[in-house]
């Protein structure tokens, strides 16, 4: 499958400040790929730059096949683009907003009622529909960011930050219109949230000032924390002492950290290295010993821990050298 | 599609969203309002329009370059601050439309309200024929001269616009840029230069002039070299219009 979004050598200098430091990467159809990253580390700018909002300072973007500096009318007709914050003409309406839209792209009557009336079922969006956008509450607004966005069913997707501001329901409902869609689509999504990660991408790319600094798959990532394929036993705090010691001297376990649970009972987690599986030596031992468990599972890794361990905090008060 | 297609096409699309844009808000009922009240005000008080006991509507054409100067810098203040300071710029400069389809679809939009409101001065054309015998001609001449005079300012304060996300502050400036073209041709200002610099330099200058160029249309002189001068101003700031717009792009 050849790719559908590719980005080579992209930069972006805003004065003496580097925002975005050479990224190359591609995506292709079927993908989702997850832009992580600190506040400050060049996501929206990347976004907006594959977008065609914002020129880059050197290197090129290509959507299927076309370049966003030489053609960027073509470029931009199959892309759907949901900027940061999702900003709308808050004196329209969704519907006059989306009929906007589907003028501006060129569908004809028809075509644009069809398109409109796919989109909002797809959104939710009908009970707003005679609303202005300045009246509806967050959830809404940002619909209508994505609604806009689909409209014209394009092959390219990009958001940032789709589900933000989205109660527990309406970001589940927004993954799962996202996962419907991905299989025929190039799709980008930046994030915050790391479980969405998880949930929704095939692929996950964290950047930091202006680099990546990680690509590659949810899980493979999340391998790379120092809990991957930790195995974590709950007992009443009075065994603790006694569990410890015998969890430290299982081979492959490299060490062993408590956390109280509660007021009487301790969580036991025990590190490993590399890919050696300890949750059936320790899960051996408690049935030898007969120790009263109260938990015992093991983790894939956590995601959020590779995320701090890669990352610095806000890069925008540091000094840029650019290798 | 091709390029000149989606071009026209988006121009069509972003002058409705425009121009219905204005009647979204009491702003367009307001302005209008207040515009024929003061073209009103000052044709009967200032202008003498009474007094002067003269079938023609010099009185109240006297006044539109000065209303002018403060109504147009007022529709298009909005044109692009408005996109710059809610981000939805970022949406259109995103969607598969050229910036010239753009720039100029927000200029139409506020072109075209600018000359409805003064569509709606009609009456006071229907007064000097009811009382007198007027050229209509010079006054036809004059509603063409006084419109194109209002795209200029427009394009003018659309362009400032560009430059800003804070709709007072593009109001002020268009009001300033504005001002130094009237003013350019009155000798007040000419005598500022006649002292020291060359004759054709003054001559440049005046010839910038907003007012002078209006003046003679106003007195049913239609030449050329007139609807030259505000076709072509218009002209190169609807082109700055679109370098601004791209600067934005380049960050």
């Amino acid at each position: 499958m050849s790719a559908m979004i590719e980005v080579s050598g992209l930069q972006k200098q805003f004065g003496p400040f580097t925002a975005v430091a050479g990224l190359d990467f591609s995506v292709s159809k079927g993908e989702v790929l997850g832009f992580l990253g600190p506040n400050g580390a060049g996501k929206s700018t990347t976004m907006r730059m594959i977008a065609g909002s914002l020129a880059p300072s050197a290197g090129r973007v290509t959507l299927c096949g076309f370049d966003m500096a030489e053609q960027a009318r073509q470029a931009q007709r199959l892309l759907g683009y949901l900027p940061e914050g999702a900003p709308a003409y808050g004196d329209m309406t969704p519907r006059g907003f989306l009929g906007y839209v589907a003028s501006i792209r060129g569908l004809d009557g028809t075509e644009a009622k069809r398109a409109v009336t796919r989109t909002v079922a797809l959104t939710d969006l009908g009970s707003v529909l005679d609303q202005t956008i300045d009246t509806l509450s967050k959830g809404f607004k940002r619909r209508v960011g994505l609604a806009q966005a689909i409209l014209h069913d394009p092959p390219v997707l990009i958001m940032d930050e789709p589900t933000d501001g989205l109660d527990p329901n309406q970001k589940f409902a927004v993954r799962k219109l996202i996962t419907e869609m991905a299989a025929e689509k190039a799709i980008i999504i930046s994030t915050h949230i790391l479980e969405e990660v998880d949930a929704l991408c095939t692929r996950a790319l964290i950047i930091d000032r202006g680099c990546i600094v990680a690509d590659g798959t949810p899980p493979a990532l999340a391998a790379r924390s120092r809990y991957h394929n930790a195995v974590t036993v709950r007992v009443a705090a009075d065994l603790a002492p006694a569990v410890r010691r015998e969890i430290e001297a299982l081979p492959g376990v490299t060490s062993v950290e408590a956390r109280p649970v509660g007021a009487d009972e301790i969580a036991l987690t025990a590190f490993t290295s590399g890919e050696a599986l300890i949750i059936e030596p320790v899960a051996a031992l408690a049935t030898a010993k007969g120790w009263p468990l109260k938990g015992l599972y093991a983790e894939p890794g956590r995601l959020d821990e590779v995320f701090r361990r890669l990352t610095h905090s806000d890069a925008e008060t540091d000094e840029k050298v650019v290798a | 599609m091709s390029a000149a297609a989606s071009g026209a096409s988006g121009v069509g699309a972003v002058f409705r969203r425009e121009f219905a844009g204005y009647f979204e808000t009491p702003l367009a009922y307001v302005f209008i309002i207040i515009f024929l009240f003061s073209t009103g005000a000052f044709t009967f008080y200032q202008g003498g329009f009474y007094e002067a006991e003269r079938a023609d509507l010099k009185a109240f054409f006297l006044f539109h370059p000065w209303l002018y100067l403060f109504f147009m810098p007022a529709i298009a203040m909005r044109l692009w601050a408005e996109e710059r300071k809610s981000g939805t710029i970022e949406l259109l400069l995103t969607l598969p439309v050229p910036v010239w389809a753009s720039v100029l679809g927000k200029f139409l939009a506020a072109w075209t309200f600018a000359g409805l409101a003064l569509a709606l001065t009609f009456p006071i054309w229907i007064t000097v024929n009811y009382l007198g015998d007027p050229d209509n001609g010079v006054i036809l001449a004059s509603y063409v001269g006084s419109w194109l005079m209002a795209g200029s300012y427009i394009a003018i304060g659309a362009c400032i616009s560009a430059l800003t996300r804070s709709q007072v502050i593009a109001f002020v400036v268009s009001v300033l840029v504005a001002f130094l073209f009237t003013v350019s041709g009155i000798p007040m200002v000419l005598d500022l230069f006649s002292g020291w610099a060359p004759q054709v330099i003054v001559q440049a200058i005046a010839s910038f002039s907003v007012l002078s160029h209006f003046q003679a249309i106003m007195n049913g002189v239609i030449d050329l070299r007139d609807i030259v001068f505000f076709v072509s101003l218009m002209g190169v700031w609807l082109f700055a219009n679109v370098v601004v717009v791209d600067l934005n792009r380049a960050g």
